[in-house]
């Protein structure tokens, strides 16, 4: 009862045939196009038969990173669920998700954070392309530009430390937007890892509710991706 | 049961076939007469190679066979004076829109049952004769049936079915033609607007259970929208990469006195500023390609569904005749490439040819055209085609790296793409290629050759399934419409039956949906009723949607059934025992006997137990003037081999098991 694991396969091009390719042949990431100068040149480069060629990668296997992904979308009913659906189907995990109008009626707007390697989140662009209500999808990681979310956090005071839960506050450019007699409301803006400083902060003082509403961001300069979507 | 016309005319690609009969009750009010587009009525051929054998087999008509043609007309002309009358009196409600857009976008077939909150629809259904009703018996069934009719005839397939359990019923058909890029449009009704959400009888949230498995989806609540999203959704069915839209219309909706009208393509198309599918190849990337081509000593090109799907037959062989590169295909590319052609490769992957699987892994360089690197495709990517750079078309960018990284991407139709390709690349000439093309052949000589196959007798006399669909596919020149199941049967359908025509083979290679064959046959057999139909289906699969051979028999539909019993659940014990140590667990699988089955629904049965019966009873279905069923009694412990095991690579397959086969 043996299986026959395929003895004389046909994996190394023997020396009689016209073997070649260049020793690139597993080139990383899609969309790399440039590289027909190495197959013109391939017949100098043959695989000796005793070395076997490097294994081919996993598109999404890369080291993950944070992206921002700025999307515009159609203002139909359903149309976050669609999205959201999407991305629990296709195993990408959202950090934050943020929705809302813009100045043009029909046309709804979402900042999306993940985490993932570029070529996985190069293929959530894609995925939420195919959606049929997805106007415009982009990633916005590595370009200028003002990222802020916005905070509330509600802090446990007494009158003995309250003056100084302001004054962090102050420090943070946050401020207090309601005081009871054993707590206050912290409202503060900035980017995430400044929003983090600050909750880190008021922890020890004791929170009794944060709500964030994650990032929302724009490209900074004059281009404009709304108008990008006129054109 | 009397119709206007004879659904097969529509393949004549003539003019509408009203005009000529006059046989349409709805002549007299313009507005609601629809015109439908001559490219609707295609029919895939050939420009070169054998065309369909229509002429052969004279019934093709669904017309009941005792109506004389003055019988028909005295039964037409009743009818419409009935409907004059009732016409009068009616105004035009939210169904009626339905009706006319679905004619409007060129449907004459509706697979469908009725339910509660659909019934609107029924009221008014025989008040449109121009599209014929096929009554299913269950709605996976019409389902399917849409499937298969699209996947024949290259026009988008229509179902419906009620709320509910009606639409739940729906959902494995419709996640079958999602994975495998069918244009579907799934009707369905829903309760009132105003108890949706309330839990009423028969309402489910089924546009939620839908988003994920169809291209697009819609909750329709005003009847002045129904003639805006029909159209939307056939044009987003059968624009880009195809797939299913489902539309749910509330009940109220359907009711709902509308005067709505409809609205042109441009109005459509610039109502979707989301939905706009590259056709075109980028120059830069074709060049690109070219270059690589032209490098290449070990070149294959690599054919998937987007071939079909695009129309593209005769762009591939030009282009594979024109750089003289060898052609594989996928499952659902088969029939891209006339098998007997020269440079037509083979099937590839999981269960594909040695040969073909051999070649991949010794290319240099891999053409993939409308194809996505499936995991039946590739085994283990990281040992995948180890030597090959890849260039890869498609017109869905999402599937370009997604699970194979790629040298040279090219969005674009595949068609577009082929003849790109071909006019910047340079004559090859054969000579050149000489060697490489000796070796695949002679790679190929030895697999077939090893592989054992087609000597009709198994182990002490049994019969063999292999056998059998060689058998079918030689009985029928290689030009009927084989549709098979899901398993054993479909692998040996996919390996031994040669295909010489387009939309010749369907298969639900995605989802890999058991019960398929039987109503996506009875489908396509309305789909494209110039061409034999046959339905190679297993036992296990046959089982699970068998009650369609009512439909067959009661509306008379052409579809033969082979179903290769080999009493188990083929695929299922092939895995236990190759992979669990022979732990046979539920895969025994006994069954009815099926001539008798067949009998009941009065279908001729035939049955087959040894190597001498199966010319005889293919011929003798063949004869039969309407559905016939074959009853293959096959070798019950028959693998499917080559195999590759899961997780391994194309390089890793098991040719033999358990000693010799023969």
């Amino acid at each position: 009862m043996t299986a026959d694991h395929g003895s004389s396969n046909g994996a190394t091009p023997d020396a009689g045939g016209a073997a070649s390719g260049s020793s690139e042949t597993t080139s990383g990431a899609a969309g790399a196009a440039s590289g027909a100068a190495g197959a013109a040149s391939g017949a100098g480069h043959e695989h000796p038969a005793h070395v076997s060629p490097p294994p081919r990668a996993i598109p999404g296997s890369g080291a993950p990173g944070r992206h921002l992904l700025v999307v515009l979308v159609m203002d139909r009913p359903g149309v976050l669920n669609r999205v959201a659906s999407l991305m629990r189907a296709r195993n990408f995990n959202i950090d934050s998700l943020a929705v809302s109008r813009t100045d043009q009626p029909s046309i709804s707007r979402m900042t999306l954070t993940l985490h993932g390697d570029a070529v996985a989140v190069e293929q959530a662009t894609k995925q939420l392309y195919r959606l049929v209500d997805v106007l415009k999808v982009q990633d916005v990681t590595a370009d200028q530009l003002v990222e802020h979310e916005l905070a509330f956090v509600k802090v446990r005071t007494t009158p003995a430390n309250r003056s100084e839960v302001i004054k962090i506050v102050e420090l943070y450019k946050g401020r207090v937007v309601d005081v009871a007699p054993e707590s206050v409301i912290v409202e503060a803006t900035g980017t995430e890892g400044e929003i983090d400083a600050l909750v880190a902060l008021l922890r020890s003082y004791g929170i009794k509710e944060l709500v964030r509403t994650g990032a929302v961001v724009m490209l900074r300069g004059a281009g404009s991706i709304e108008e990008a979507l006129k054109r | 049961m009397t119709r206007g016309e004879p659904p097969g005319r529509r393949a004549a690609g003539t003019a509408d076939p009203a005009d000529e009969s006059g046989t349409r009750t709805r002549s007299t009010n313009e507005s609601r007469t629809p015109t439908r587009s001559t490219n609707e009525s295609r029919t895939p051929t050939r420009s070169t190679g054998a065309a369909p054998k229509s002429a052969a087999r004279p019934h093709r008509s669904h017309v009941p066979a005792d109506g004389t043609p003055a019988a028909v007309a005295v039964e037409q002309a009743r009818r419409e004076m009935l409907h004059e009358g009732r016409r009068r009196k009616r105004t035009r409600i939210g169904a009626d829109a339905l009706m006319e857009a679905l004619l409007l976008q060129g449907t004459d077939t509706l697979f469908s049952y009725p339910g509660g909150v659909i019934l609107p629809i029924y009221d008014i259904l025989a008040d449109y004769p121009e599209i014929r009703h096929v009554l299913v018996r269950h709605e996976q069934g019409g389902g399917h049936a849409a499937d298969g009719y699209a996947r024949a005839s290259g026009r988008v397939g229509v179902c419906m079915g009620t709320s509910g359990p009606g639409a739940t019923n729906l959902v494995t058909a419709l996640a079958t033609a999602q994975l495998d890029s069918v244009p579907v449009v799934a009707i369905t009704g829903n309760v009132p607007a105003a108890l949706l959400g309330k839990d009423a009888f028969q309402e489910i949230d089924i546009t939620g259970i839908t988003l994920p498995m169809t291209k697009h989806n819609y909750l329709v609540r005003d009847g002045d929208d129904i003639p805006r999203v029909v159209a939307e959704a056939f044009h987003i069915a059968r624009t880009g990469r195809p797939g299913p839209v489902h539309i749910d219309i509330t009940k109220d909706a359907l009711q709902q006195e509308t005067t709505a009208e409809h609205p042109s393509l441009d109005e459509i198309v610039a109502g979707l500023p989301g939905f706009r599918p590259k056709l075109d190849g980028h120059p830069k990337q074709l060049k690109t390609a070219a270059r690589e081509i032209a490098a290449a000593k070990r070149p294959l090109i690599l054919a998937g569904h987007g071939v079909l799907v695009a129309e593209a037959w005769d762009e591939l062989r030009a282009f594979a005749e024109k750089t003289q590169i060898p052609v594989a295909w996928t499952l659902l590319g088969i029939g891209a490439m006339d098998e007997q052609h020269p440079l037509a490769y083979g099937y590839m992957g999981m269960h594909g040819w040695k040969h073909v699987n051999r070649a991949i892994q010794a290319a240099d360089l891999l053409i993939a055209i409308g194809m996505r690197f499936d995991d039946r495709v590739t085994g283990s990517v990281r040992t995948y085609a180890p030597y090959a750079r890849i260039i890869h078309a498609d017109i869905d960018p999402a599937e370009i790296g997604k699970n194979v990284a790629v040298e040279v991407p090219i969005v674009g139709d595949a068609k577009r793409v082929l003849e790109g390709l071909t006019l910047m690349t340079a004559e090859v000439d054969p000579a050149t290629r000489a060697d490489y093309l000796a070796e695949l052949a002679e790679w190929r000589l030895e697999s077939e050759g090893s592989s054992w196959h087609g000597s009709g007798a198994w182990r002490g006399g049994l019969l063999s399934a292999d056998f059998v669909v060689q058998r079918i596919g030689e009985l029928t020149d290689h030009v009927a419409t084989y549709v098979a199941d899901v398993g054993q049967n479909q692998m040996w359908l996919a390996r031994y039956t040669r295909f010489r025509r387009p939309r010749s083979h369907l298969s639900s290679g995605g989802l890999g949906t058991m019960g398929y064959s039987v109503p996506a046959a009875m489908g396509a057999a309305l789909g494209n009723p110039g061409a034999e139909t046959w339905a190679i289906t297993g036992d296990g699969g046959f089982q699970m949607t068998s009650q369609e051979l009512m439909t067959l028999a009661a509306d008379r539909i052409p579809v033969k059934i082979a179903l290769l019993d080999n009493k188990k659940l083929g695929m299922i014990r092939q895995w236990q025992e190759i992979v669990y140590a022979g732990n046979y667990h539920s895969s025994h699988l006994p069954g009815p006997d099926f001539v008798k089955l067949a009998d009941a629904y009065g279908i001729p049965g035939f049955k087959a137990t040894t190597t001498a019966d199966v010319d005889r009873t293919i011929k003798a279905a063949q004869a039969v003037d309407g559905p016939a069923l074959i009853w293959f009694e096959i070798a019950e412990e028959q693998n499917v081999l080559p195999m590759m095991p899961a997780g391994k690579g194309l390089s890793d397959l098991i040719e033999t098991w358990g000693g010799p086969e023969e």
